[in-house]
């Protein structure tokens, strides 16, 4: 091929990216050619994200340099990023609601002349006939379906004159008849001569739509490989690795009895897009059971709707109360009710300091969160908390000036620990815990393994939505795998493969409902 | 490397701000002491270089207005309690990240139902009847004031803070229209001194002192609010729903409860404080003005104390002290109001400015070589 020999339209060497001790990117190679479209690939996390902001001028790279058309590039701004000709479809539009496309498109352009909207509709008229988009230049903005949206932010940086195009994950919010239509508009654009990156971690859109692909895993740049020489399998172990032997303890799950159904569920979220789709499992007592997913594949959705903070469009969320032996629905019922029934549900969410902890209250107090209720009377009783939260800094090692600091002060690890040994001194009969373990050292990891083995242990029914597979691996007695929001399957996690899970995840929605029952297992 | 070098350097601003982890106190009272040092000089230059007055005699003066003899000493005392317990109702809203800028429609509200018993009451009941009752409906009428903005941000998640702003000026005409409809002596446009004869339903005096009621009862609110806030359940609530609705959900608050909840509290102390404008007053009396723009003042008084309420105690007393003085100095010296604005608006400036440096610090670049290269 001709690409190989030419100057690459864009050539990152050696780039590095650093958050305090957290390492984005570390020695990334890459380059794009003209008339190439290459697809980074890359779980979550693994830094894809930021090698792109890094090229658009959001971030600048700590180590590193960029070649332009093979030049070196300093790029500090997104300004500099549209002066070298580079344009980002994020994956958050970035449009007023209020104003029509065409406004949206020459906004922040600072062209001589006056302003003229008509020729600027004009020359959107054009770039969309050019390739194949189909909008009115005329259409406002809340009016427009998703997939319109991002139409408009494409034609916002062609219109600019990018040359170089990268899309942040643009087919996460899009149907597949959708994305069928975007791959044909960016092919035509390919043909055109522009360099193209697109993120996604859709194996099989790399496979249908990329010329080449780059795989990042963990920060660290794994390598790249022509789309027509590869397959699925060596890019899905590309991208999760060898499998890693942790040194995770696993007990046998004894006399696990089903504690939680969850039966056909359907959930929207408020665009209308379904987030759950007809998704059914069951938890059992006395086993910890893994749900490995894509982010956003609609782990949080579920384990919200388990707690009563979802609504949801149908299905039931059944709770087999071992007090009384009958089953609760928890469907339509407030989390308040959910405790009143006697249903000793614990939630560690994602989101500790926004939702599971007040980052400006003190451990005290955000002990109180779930029982401040208790005791009569109008005042609080700050006595019983305060016993809890020292207790709980001295048995899981919480690095703290003392249990009155406010809980944001602390370090990420030892906010988990305040988190999780808050919702498990409930003495919960269930235990969801959502990505327990992100950001927190190896050590702070262990503590979090050993605190839900423990509750296993006790009989408690242990959800632990996980990103890690190595670790669900290590860790779970099962896994449900999650992927557009259908259960794609459900796999021992003793004798399961990384490949196998990682496979599972990738499949998309339009695929596990062609092949039938998705969780029929 | 060189390169590299000189990108860094192109790079890093001349200085940038960083938040400080926390200051310790008395460093923070040192910053404080300087700021109001500071600001008294940058005031006394103004004041000399527009009138040739000594700024020294201006202070003084300032300080005479405030504590000469008893009368303005007891106006002062009387002022920072109304003005105090206005700030203690919105403190309240406040904490929740309820922007209730409200304030002044619901002393107003307060106010005209305080004068609506006193004026119907005066003539058959008794006199203690007539104080409860315009305590209770004034406080009620605070509380509607407060509690329609919540109902609607609870169900429709309407801006606060416009609505609240918008129930000011309903409150404003509605005195107005009861102006016309209470106005005594006729044709005067004025509800004049209400009871004048009778003095029914105005507070009594204790020992002899016209505003000591006053003081003791926002003293005892001052408290009150305090261990509303700190510690009660509904205080802890408030707190949780202001920090994070997520977290509230999360935990199983009913957040539009406590929205609406934590509104009529503030609206009803609100309207706590035109009870005690209008009953407390030493000429009872209700008007567009009766308010006179305390509601927005007790935002700043409360945002100034972080929303302490003892810190408030000493913010009210500062910007009743303050205004008080202005006063004094434009009388004494023949001078222009405004320049007493002037002044109070330099000691404000540097007193709330100061906050800025406790709580960030001004970091500057160190290499200098880099530019030049």
């Amino acid at each position: 091929m001709n690409q190989q020999t030419a100057i690459p339209a864009i050539e990152l060497k050696g780039v590095s990216k650093r958050f305090g001790s957290v390492i984005a990117n570390s020695n990334v190679n890459l380059s794009v050619h003209k008339g190439e479209i290459l697809s980074i690939l890359g779980e979550n996390g693994s830094g894809k994200t930021t090698l792109m902001n890094m090229i658009a001028g959001i971030y600048f790279p700590d180590e590193g340099e960029i070649f332009i058309d093979g030049e070196e590039a300093i790029i500090t701004s997104p300004k500099d990023a549209f002066d070298y000709k580079i344009g980002m479809i994020h994956q958050h539009f970035k449009l007023v609601d209020v104003f029509s496309a065409a406004e949206n498109i020459v906004l922040g352009l600072d062209e001589k002349g006056k302003y003229d909207l008509s020729s600027a509709q004009k020359r959107v008229a054009d770039i969309c006939e050019r390739y194949g988009f189909e909008i009115d230049p005329k259409k406002k903005i809340y009016t427009m379906s998703v997939s319109e949206k991002q139409t408009v932010e494409i034609i916002k940086v062609l219109y600019r004159g990018a040359d170089i195009l990268i899309l942040d994950e643009p087919t996460a919010v899009l149907t597949p008849q959708e994305t069928q239509k975007l791959f044909a508009i960016l092919r035509r654009m390919r043909d055109d001569g522009k360099a193209i990156i697109i993120i996604t971690h859709k194996l099989h859109e790399v496979l249908s739509l990329s010329d080449r692909v780059a795989v990042l895993r963990k920060g660290e740049y794994i390598g790249t490989v022509n789309t027509a020489e590869t397959n699925e399998a060596q890019l899905t172990e590309m991208m999760v690795g060898k499998t890693v032997e942790l040194n995770i303890h696993r007990s046998e799950p004894r006399d696990a009895v089903p504690r939680l159904e969850v039966h056909h569920i359907n959930c929207s979220n408020r665009e209308g897009v379904k987030v759950l789709n007809d998704v059914s499992f069951v938890a059992k007592a006395g086993e910890i059971l893994g749900i490995a997913g894509i982010a956003g594949s609609g782990q949080r959705e579920l384990l919200e709707a388990i707690a009563g903070l979802q609504k949801l469009d149908s299905g039931a969320v059944l709770y087999n109360n071992p007090q009384t032996g009958k089953m609760d629905n928890l469907v339509t019922k407030t989390p308040l009710q959910i405790r009143d029934l006697g249903v000793r549900l614990s939630f560690v969410p994602e989101d500790r300091l926004g939702m599971g902890l007040v980052g400006n209250m003190d451990i005290v107090d955000n002990m109180m969160l779930r029982s401040y209720r208790k005791g009569k009377g109008v005042f609080l009783h700050r006595k019983e908390p305060k016993d809890l939260a020292e207790h709980i800094i001295e048995d899981l090692e919480v690095v703290t000036p003392s249990a009155s600091t406010p809980v944001r002060r602390l370090s990420g690890g030892n906010v988990q620990k305040v988190l999780v040994g808050r919702e498990i001194a409930a003495s919960p009969t269930v235990l969801m815990a959502a990505y327990p373990v992100r950001g927190l050292d190896i050590n702070s990891s262990y503590t979090i393994y050993n605190l839900l083995n423990e509750q296993k242990d006790k009989g408690v029914a242990v959800i632990f939505v996980g990103e890690d597979l190595d670790v669900l691996l290590a860790l779970c007695d099962r896994i449900l795998v999650i992927g557009s929001g259908c259960i794609t399957g459900v796999v021992d996690a003793r004798t399961a493969t990384k490949e196998q899970i990682g496979l599972l995840m990738t499949k998309t929605n339009a695929e596990s409902t062609e092949g039938g029952t998705p969780h029929g297992n | 490397m060189a390169t590299e070098k000189k990108t860094a350097a192109h790079h890093e601003p001349l200085f940038h701000i960083a938040k400080r982890d926390q200051m310790v106190w008395w460093k923070a009272w040192i910053i404080r002491a300087a700021a109001i040092l500071l600001a008294l000089v940058v005031s006394g230059v103004i004041i000399t270089l527009l009138t040739g007055l000594n700024p020294l005699n201006v202070y003084g003066e300032m300080i005479k207005g405030n504590f000469s003899n008893n009368r303005v000493f007891w106006m002062l005392l009387q002022k920072t309690s109304v003005l105090l317990c206005n700030s203690l109702g919105v403190t309240l809203a406040f904490k929740m990240k309820f922007w209730n800028c409200g304030g002044e429609g619901q002393v107003l509200a307060g106010c005209i139902a305080a004068a609506a018993c006193m004026i119907y009451m005066g003539d058959s009941a008794p006199n203690w009847v007539i104080i409860v009752s315009s305590l209770i409906t004034s406080m009620l009428a605070g509380a509607l004031w407060g509690g329609i903005p919540a109902i609607f941000k609870a169900q429709y998640n309407t801006n606060e803070t416009l609505f609240t702003l918008m129930m000011n000026y309903v409150a404003i005409h509605l005195v107005k229209v009861l102006q016309v409809l209470w106005e005594n002596p006729k044709n005067s446009g004025n509800v004049g001194t209400i009871n004048r004869a009778s003095q029914a339903g105005w507070l009594p005096k204790l020992f002899g002192m016209q505003y000591l009621i006053t003081v003791l009862i926002v003293a005892a609110l001052c408290v009150l609010v305090y261990v509303y806030l700190k510690k009660s359940k509904h205080g802890y609530e408030i707190n949780v729903v202001g920090e994070s609705q997520n977290t509230a959900r999360y935990i199983g608050i009913n957040v539009k409860k406590v929205i609406i909840r934590t509104m009529l509290v503030s609206g009803a102390v609100c309207g706590l404080a035109g009870f005690l404008l209008v009953n407390g007053s030493s000429a009872p009396t209700v008007g567009p003005n009766t308010a006179g723009g305390q509601g927005f003042t007790a935002m700043l008084v409360a945002w100034m104390a972080k929303f302490s309420p003892f810190a408030m105690v000493l913010a009210s007393a500062l910007i009743i002290f303050l205004q008080q003085g202005s006063v004094a100095i434009a009388t004494k010296f023949g001078l222009h109001r405004s320049l007493a604005d002037i002044v109070t608006g330099v000691i404000l400036f540097f007193i709330i400015g100061c906050e800025f440096f406790i709580q960030y610090e001004i970091k500057f670049r160190h290499k200098k070589g880099g530019v030049q290269e």
